[in-house]
C-alpha cells in the first residue's frame, strides 16, 4: 500500500475527490453569487435556499410527476429561476436605489422564509434521492475507485462554469451584462431594457443555484437545511476570491474545496473551519481577495 | 446605512413648548413601570426582554451609529454566555466577576473579529463577520469547555457582592434591570461623546472623514469592540438568568435575530432596538406554544420591514407628526 | 413631415429638489446642426439629458419626429431615433472596441455598417480587439460617436465632443461632423469651444441659468461677438 506523508494513497485520493466535488459546488454557487452581485450589487443570501429549492423540486417532481433526474436537470433550474425572476421583479428591484445592505437583509429574510417553509412541511432531516441508473456504479482506476456519479458531477460543474463564463465574456448578451455593470443608465439610453436584464440576471443566478441543487441531490441528502449550511462557506469563498472576476470565483471555489479535502486527511478537526481560516489570512494579506479588482 | 427618501411634511412642524417636560414624563413613567413590572409580569420573561434589549441596543451602536452591519454578533453574545457560565459554574466565581469575564472575553473576540473584518467595507464586512462567526460556532461545537451540543447547564446564580441571593427572581430582576440601565446609559454617553460624533461623520461621509485626517479604521474598530463588549454584558447576564449557555447562542440565526430586532425597532434610534427586542421576544414567546413556524414569520417580517418599514417602529414615530411635535429628530 | 424634427417647448427639469431648467425652448430642423453655447453649470448638459430621458423629473413638451417623448421610458428613446453621446464618452472598460461599437442595437435602417465605420475611423479598426478604455481620448470620442452612427439614429445629442482633446483631434472631429451633415444627420451640439462650433453649426442658442437667452444663425455670428465675449469670456 503506497503511503504519502504517512497517509495511504487511497485515502488521500479519496479525500481529494471529495474535496474536488465540494469544490465543484462551491465554484458553481460562488459563480452564481458573483454574477448576481456584478450587475445587481446585491449579495443574494437566498442563494443557498435556491440551491435547496432545486434539490427539492427534483425530489418532488420524481414523487408526484414521475419526472426523473434528467428531466429535473432541465426543469428544476427553470422553475427556481422563474421564481427568482418573480421575486426580483416584484420586490428586490425596489431596493436598488437604497444602501446595498438592504438587499442583503431582504435576501436574508427570503432565505429564512424559504427554509422555514420547507422545514415546516418536510422536517429537518434529509431525504434520499437515488442516483440515476445511467450514472451509477463505479470504475476502478487502479490507484482508486471512482464512483461514476461523482466523476459526472465534477465534469458537469466544469462544463456549467465554463458555459456561464462563455456566456458572459463572449456573447452579445454577456456584453450587455458587462456594460450594464459599468454604466446602466448609458446602456439603457442605447435602447437596451436594463431592468429586464436585471431580472434575467437574478433569474439566471437563481437557476444556477437550482441546477447545483439537482446535481447535489444524489450525493448529499435533500434537506431543508442544506442551503444554510453551504451558503456561509460560499460567502467565505467569495471573499477569498474577490468579486472581480468570474474565472476568479470558479478557480477559488475548486481550490478551496480541495484545500478542505486535504485538511480532512491531515488534520480532520480543522476541516470545517479551514476555509474560514484561509479567508482570514487572505484578508490580512490581500484584502481585495485573490482575484479582486476593488479594494 | 443611507437615508430613505420620504417627502412627509415638507412644512416644518413646530415643537411643542411642553415637549421637554412631556419627554421627561414619558421617561419617568417608563422607569416607574420597569420598577413595578416584576410584580405584574413573569420575571424571567422580563429579564429575557432586558437582556435582548441590551443586546439589540449594543448592536445598534455598530449598525445605526457607525453604519456597519455585522452578521456575527452572536459570537459576542453566546461567547460571553459561555465564558460567564464556565467561570461561575466551574471556577466558582461570584456573578459580578463572571459577568466581567464575559465582557472581557467578548471584547477580546471583538478585537480579533473587528481587526480582520474592518479591512473591507459594506457588504464584504457583513460577509466576513458571518464567516468568522461561523468559525467560532464550529470552535464552540468542538471545544471541551462548551460541552458541544449539550452546552453548559445548571449555571448557579450565586450571590451578588457576596450578599444578594440571585436565585431569588426579584433580586435577579433588579440586578438585571440595573445592568441594563447602566448599559443603556453607557451607550447614550458614547453616542453623544466626541467619539460618537466622529463615528456619525464617518457613517455619513467616510471619504470626507479620511480627508479630515481621522484614522477611520481605528474609530470603526473602537465602535466594534464597544459594541461587542456591551453585547457580551447582555450575553453574560442571559447565562445567569436562564442558567445555561448553548450553541444556539452562537449560531447565525441568533445574529440574524438581533438584526431583525434592531431593524424592526428603528436603526439609528437609541430606544428603537429596545422596542424591537420587546416585540420579537414577545412574539417568540407567544408562538412558542403554537404550531406556527417561527422561522417563516421571522423571514416574512424581515422582508416586509426592508421593503416597507425601513425606519422601524420608533423611527416611524419620530418622523410622524406627533413625534416631530415632541421634538424628536428623525436620524434620517 | 413638416416642422422641426425636434421641438422642445417650456421644458422644466429638476435634480431632486433643485430646479435646473426653467422653461427651455429650442427646435432643430432635419439635417440641421445647432449648437448650445453657455458657461459651465448653465444647464446645457442637463438639457441634453432631459431630452434623451435620462433625467426623468421634467415638465413641458418634447416632440421628436412628431412623437411626444415625455411619456417614453428611457430604453425606448433610442428606438424613436435619438442618440446620446455623453460628455464622459462612456466607453466600457470590460468590452473590446468592437464590442463597444456594436453594443447599441440598430433602431432604424440607414445607419452606417461596421465596415463603413471602420473606413471612416481607421484607428478603431486597428484596435478593434483592444479593451475600449485603452484608446486615447480622441479615439474614445470617435468610438462614442461611431457606435451611435451604427444604430440608424436620426438625431445626435453630442455633449462637448472636443473637451480635453488636442487641436489635431478636434479638427478630425470637425471633419467627421461635416461628413455626417453631408449625410443628412441632425445634430444638437453642446460646446464650450465656440470657435470649433462656429465651423460646423448652422444655428446657435445661448443658454443662461436654465433658459435660452439668445438664438441666431451662423451668419449673424460676427454681429454677436460682443454678446458672446460678455457671456462666455472668449
Amino acid at each position: 500500500m503506497t503511503m504519502i506523508f504517512g497517509i495511504p494513497l487511497q485515502a488521500l485520493l479519496g479525500q481529494l475527490l471529495v474535496g474536488l466535488i465540494n469544490g465543484s459546488f462551491y465554484a458553481m454557487l460562488s459563480l452564481g453569487l458573483a454574477v448576481i452581485f456584478g450587475l445587481l450589487r446585491v449579495i443574494n443570501f437566498a442563494h443557498g435556499a435556491q440551491y435547496m429549492l432545486g434539490a427539492f423540486v427534483a425530489l418532488l417532481m420524481l414523487k408526484f410527476a414521475g419526472i426523473g433526474y434528467w428531466g429535473a436537470l432541465v426543469l428544476a433550474p427553470l422553475v427556481v429561476g422563474a421564481m427568482g425572476a418573480f421575486v426580483e421583479r416584484t420586490m428586490l428591484s425596489r431596493l436598488y436605489k437604497l444602501d446595498h445592505l438592504y438587499g442583503l437583509l431582504f435576501t436574508f429574510g427570503l432565505a429564512l422564509t424559504i427554509e422555514g417553509t420547507f422545514r415546516y412541511f418536510f422536517g429537518a432531516s434529509g431525504q434520499p434521492y437515488s442516483t440515476p441508473a445511467a450514472l451509477s456504479g463505479g470504475v476502478n482506476l487502479g490507484f482508486m475507485f471512482l464512483p461514476i456519479y461523482r466523476g459526472w458531477v465534477v465534469v458537469a460543474s466544469m462544463v456549467i462554469c465554463l458555459g456561464v463564463w462563455f456566456l458572459i465574456e463572449k456573447t452579445k448578451l454577456g456584453a450587455y451584462l458587462r456594460a450594464a455593470t459599468e454604466n446602466p443608465v448609458l446602456v439603457q439610453s442605447f435602447g437596451i431594457n436594463v431592468p429586464l436584464l436585471l431580472t434575467l440576471t437574478y433569474g439566471l443566478g437563481a437557476g444556477l443555484a437550482g441546477l447545483a441543487g439537482v446535481l447535489a441531490a444524489p450525493i448529499y441528502q435533500v434537506s431543508p437545511l442544506m442551503g444554510s449550511n453551504i451558503i456561509i462557506i460560499v460567502f467565505a469563498v467569495v471573499v477569498v476570491g474577490g468579486m472581480g472576476s468570474i474565472l476568479g470565483a470558479i478557480i477559488t471555489g475548486y481550490m478551496l474545496g480541495i484545500a478542505e479535502g486535504l485538511t480532512k486527511v491531515f488534520y480532520p478537526e480543522a476541516s470545517n473551519i479551514v476555509i474560514f481560516v484561509i479567508m482570514a489570512i487572505v484578508l490580512i494579506l490581500r484584502p481585495a481577495g485573490l482575484f479582486g479588482k476593488d479594494a | 446605512m443611507s437615508h430613505s427618501t420620504h417627502t412627509q411634511a415638507d412644512v416644518p412642524t413646530r415643537t411643542l413648548a411642553l415637549a421637554g417636560p412631556i419627554k421627561a414624563a414619558i421617561l419617568i413613567g417608563a422607569l416607574a413601570f420597569l420598577l413595578v413590572a416584576p410584580f405584574l409580569l413573569y420575571p424571567i420573561f422580563l429579564m429575557k426582554l432586558l437582556c435582548f434589549a441590551l443586546f439589540a441596543a449594543a448592536f445598534n451602536l455598530l449598525l445605526g451609529y457607525t453604519g456597519l452591519l455585522s452578521f456575527g454578533h452572536a459570537t459576542f453574545f453566546g461567547g460571553a454566555a459561555y465564558f460567564t457560565a464556565h467561570a461561575v459554574k466551574v471556577w466558582g466565581w461570584p456573578p459580578e466577576f463572571g459577568l466581567l469575564l464575559g465582557v472581557a472575553g467578548a471584547a477580546g473576540l471583538g478585537v480579533i473579529m473587528g481587526a480582520i473584518a474592518i479591512r473591507r467595507q459594506g457588504i464584504y464586512f457583513a460577509m466576513i463577520t458571518l464567516a468568522l462567526s461561523q468559525m467560532f460556532f464550529f470552535f464552540c461545537l468542538q471545544a471541551g469547555f462548551t460541552h458541544g451540543e449539550d452546552g453548559i447547564q445548571s449555571v448557579p446564580r450565586g450571590h451578588l457582592l457576596g450578599v444578594i441571593d440571585l436565585s431569588n427572581s426579584t433580586n435577579l430582576y433588579f440586578t438585571v434591570l440595573g445592568v441594563f440601565l447602566i448599559g443603556m446609559a453607557l451607550i447614550w454617553r458614547f453616542v453623544n461623546s466626541p467619539f460618537g460624533m466622529i463615528l456619525k461623520s464617518i457613517r455619513e461621509n467616510e471619504a470626507r472623514a479620511i480627508s479630515l485626517g481621522y484614522s477611520v479604521a481605528r474609530y470603526k474598530l473602537g465602535a466594534f469592540v464597544m459594541s461587542a463588549a456591551l453585547t457580551g454584558l447582555a450575553g453574560g447576564m442571559k447565562a445567569l438568568v436562564f442558567q445555561f449557555a448553548t450553541l444556539t447562542d452562537v449560531g447565525w440565526q441568533m445574529s440574524g435575530e438581533v438584526i431583525l430586532m434592531t431593524l424592526l425597532g428603528g436603526i439609528g434610534t437609541l430606544i428603537g432596538p429596545v422596542f424591537g427586542a420587546g416585540l420579537v421576544v414577545s412574539l417568540q414567546n407567544y408562538l412558542a406554544t403554537s404550531n406556527v413556524p417561527v422561522t417563516i414569520i421571522t423571514g416574512v417580517v424581515f422582508m416586509t420591514c426592508v421593503l416597507l418599514f425601513r425606519r422601524g417602529l420608533v423611527g416611524e414615530f419620530y418622523a410622524s407628526r406627533l413625534g416631530r411635535m415632541l421634538g424628536f429628530n428623525p436620524e434620517r | 413631415m413638416s416642422g422641426p424634427l425636434l421641438n422642445v417647448a417650456g421644458l422644466h427639469a429638476w435634480y431632486g429638489e433643485s430646479h435646473v431648467l426653467h422653461g427651455v425652448d429650442l427646435h432643430v430642423n432635419e439635417g440641421e446642426m445647432i449648437c448650445i453655447l453657455g458657461r459651465n453649470g448653465m444647464g446645457k448638459t442637463t438639457t441634453l439629458r432631459t431630452i434623451m430621458g435620462i433625467l426623468r423629473k421634467r415638465q413641458g413638451s418634447i416632440t421628436f419626429a412628431g412623437k411626444d417623448m415625455m411619456g417614453v421610458p428611457l430604453h425606448r428613446s433610442a428606438r424613436a431615433g435619438l442618440g446620446f453621446v455623453p460628455e464622459e464618452r462612456g466607453i466600457f472598460a470590460t468590452l473590446t472596441v468592437e464590442e463597444n461599437l456594436t453594443l447599441p442595437p440598430v433602431v432604424a435602417p440607414g445607419g452606417m455598417t461596421v465596415a463603413e465605420i471602420y473606413e471612416l475611423f481607421p484607428n478603431l479598426s486597428e484596435r478593434r480587439r483592444s479593451p475600449g478604455t485603452k484608446l486615447s481620448g480622441g479615439e474614445q470620442q470617435m468610438l462614442a460617436m461611431a457606435r451611435i452612427l451604427r444604430t440608424g439614429a436620426r438625431c445626435l445629442l453630442l455633449d462637448e465632443p472636443t473637451e480635453g482633446l488636442a487641436p489635431v483631434i478636434i479638427q478630425a472631429i470637425g471633419e467627421v461632423l461635416r461628413k455626417l451633415k453631408a449625410r443628412g444627420m441632425t445634430v444638437v451640439l453642446v460646446e464650450q469651444n465656440f470657435r470649433f462650433a462656429s465651423k460646423v453649426a448652422d444655428r446657435f442658442y445661448l443658454m443662461d441659468h436654465g433658459r435660452m437667452t439668445a438664438e441666431f444663425p451662423v451668419a449673424d455670428l460676427p454681429a454677436r461677438m460682443d454678446l458672446l465675449n460678455r457671456e462666455l469670456g472668449v
